[in-house]
């Protein structure tokens, strides 16, 4: 089957910045593919562009196999958006920000009403179907949101940040219902800074950087590859490093703590409490913040 | 956009365009309280004060009363706010602060349809308030019939030109603050002396040309005022093909000025 999003070389130029640098991925039918990385790595720029809102600057760039220069509107018509920032029409109540979201996509009102109904009871909104949009909380919006970009049964929904600000439950609710709408064989594209929702949510994900992919594969092979399956915390001091060194494990200082990446933990930190008598040790499994700090460096992003 | 040319490059257009007009049509009708009121009472208020408060003072000007020299007046200006503050505050708002053309170009819809439903939503207004006036004006007896009937598919048309030059400067504004610039420094003059309240005539020669050749309110009000008196002025003619010139071009630039500013 034909990708759903193919990118070649695509890259975004605004003046002298390179925000998109010759990226090329695919994203297959079916699969929920993340972008990860700092701000300012490039996320946003490249869902804008799968959007058909920023034109690209050169490469390539299709989507359902067209061309995203010259057929914006109909690959619109068959994606579903939930953008970073909240755009609720303040002016209308939920139902009639759907109601008037069904209409920009011409769907005609019986069909638009039945939608409407059938997407409120799955993102858990039905009670405040009439409620304006000011009273609702941040997982609401969030919620209704969500129902919007589904409002044209899209075969692709993009999300740029879905949990950004929510609370644990509302959080959770989202990814259910991702899972739920990826269950039905449509494909997923998400950017997110949190990288537990990364690792949950994705089959499939990359890193950027610097307007770059740095790495891109399944979450777990990604964690196993650049951080082994644990990691081995202790005090950053030369007794920790020479021990370290002698036993060949990889490690990195990170902050006051240097991390030693392994898929032997016990003995390492066997070795490090016995042979070295250090006391703080610790050790836990390599998540993907462990690849993702590695790979992107600890300094802040602004 | 090196070449000058493509700011006036045509936008390219589907029925979708009318979505955004609904869009600002149902806010409006949500609140139509609010909204009928003002064309309602401004020219009783203007009329009572102006035209026969000052107008008593005022025996006749170029051959009829005060009160009927000043009532197309109060119809252009009527027109003039209504299609410039809908596309300067009223839709920065809506683009900047409200993200609302985020959320409707993320759907089929182009940022040059977006565009251009908000200024024919501009002309609405023009259109709505015209269509409030007229019959108080008529009951005031200012109003020649059945001339002053087609003020009301002109004010759509002015309405249009006003709409888009401010959608010129929304598109151009740093920020809404800086949109007094054009009100404090265009439209207030023009309100003043684009033979409105007084002829242009009793102006100096050199600012009577500036106001033909610059202001757009002084075609408008030349129109309408032929119009409601049911005398053409000799002016007439011109002040149609300025206007259409003028309405043509600046619609053009309202759009691709806009592009300029949001397709990044």
């Amino acid at each position: 089957m034909a990708p759903v999003i193919e990118a070649t070389g695509l890259t975004k130029r605004f003046g002298d910045l390179v925000a998109v640098d010759h990226v090329t991925f695919r994203v297959e039918q079916g699969e929920v593919f993340g972008f990860l990385g700092p701000n300012g790595a490039g996320k946003t720029t490249t869902m804008r562009m799968i959007q058909c809102v920023s034109p690209k600057t050169e490469g390539s760039l299709q989507v359902f196999g067209m061309e995203v220069e010259g057929h914006e509107s109909e690959i619109k018509r068959q994606i579903g958006v939930v953008p970073q920032e909240n755009n609720l029409d303040p002016d209308f109540t939920v139902y009639k920000n759907l109601l008037v979201y069904a209409r920009y996509f011409d769907i005609p009102l019986p069909e638009a009403e039945a939608t409407i109904q059938e997407l409120l009871t799955f993102v858990e909104l039905s009670e405040k179907r009439d409620t304006p949009i000011e009273k609702l909380s941040g997982g609401m919006k969030r919620r209704l949101i969500l129902a919007r970009a589904l409002i044209n049964r899209p075969r692709l929904l993009i999300l740029d940040e879905p949990t950004v600000g929510l609370d644990p439950q509302a959080r959770h609710l989202i990814w259910e219902r991702l899972r739920e709408i990826r269950n039905r064989g449509n494909t997923i594209v998400l950017t997110t800074h949190y990288l537990e929702e990364a690792e949950r949510l994705c089959d499939r994900l990359v890193i950027m950087d610097r307007g770059g992919i740095l790495v891109e594969g399944p979450p777990r092979e990604l964690v196993k590859r650049h951080a082994g399956t644990h990691v081995v915390e202790a005090d950053d001091t030369p007794q920790v490093r020479a021990c370290l060194d002698r036993l060949g494990a990889r490690y990195e200082p990170m902050g006051e703590l240097l991390q030693a990446y392994t898929d032997t933990p016990r003995d390492v930190t066997r070795a490090l409490v016995g042979e070295c008598q250090m006391g703080h040790v610790a050790a836990r499994p390599a998540t993907l913040e462990d690849v993702f700090l590695r790979l992107t460096g600890r300094k802040l992003r602004e | 956009m090196n070449n000058p040319l493509r700011l006036l490059a045509l936008p390219r257009l589907t029925p979708r365009v009318l979505h955004v007009w609904q869009r600002n049509r149902d806010v409006f009708v949500k609140t139509y309280r609010v909204n009928f009121l003002p064309p309602f009472l401004e020219p009783i208020l203007y009329l009572l004060s102006l035209g026969f408060g000052v107008g008593s003072f005022i025996p006749e000007i170029a051959g009829v009363s005060y009160a009927q020299y000043i009532a197309p007046a109060l119809v252009s200006i009527s027109i003039m706010n209504a299609g410039f503050f809908e596309c300067t505050y009223a839709s920065y708002v809506r683009m900047y602060y409200q993200k609302t053309y985020d959320a409707i170009i993320a759907t089929p819809l182009t940022i040059d349809e977006v565009i251009v439903g908000e200024i024919l939503w501009g002309a609405t207004r023009a259109f709505i308030n015209t269509v409030i006036m007229l019959p108080v004006l008529f009951l005031f007896g200012v109003l020649d019939l059945p001339w002053s009937l087609f003020v009301i598919p002109f004010a759509f048309l002015a309405g249009f030109l006003f709409a888009s030059i401010g959608m010129c400067f929304t598109a151009m504004t740093p920020g809404i603050d800086t949109l007094n610039l054009p009100t404090f420094l265009f439209i207030t003059p023009m309100f003043l002396f684009s033979g409105t309240f007084f002829p242009l005539t009793l102006l100096p020669k050199f600012v009577q040309y500036l106001a033909v050749a610059l202001l757009p309110l002084t075609h408008v009000v030349t129109v309408i005022r032929s119009l409601t008196l049911g005398t053409p002025s000799p002016l007439l003619p011109f002040s149609l093909v300025w206007l259409t010139v003028a309405t043509v071009l600046v619609f053009l630039l309202a759009v691709n000025l806009m592009k300029r500013r949001l397709v990044i």
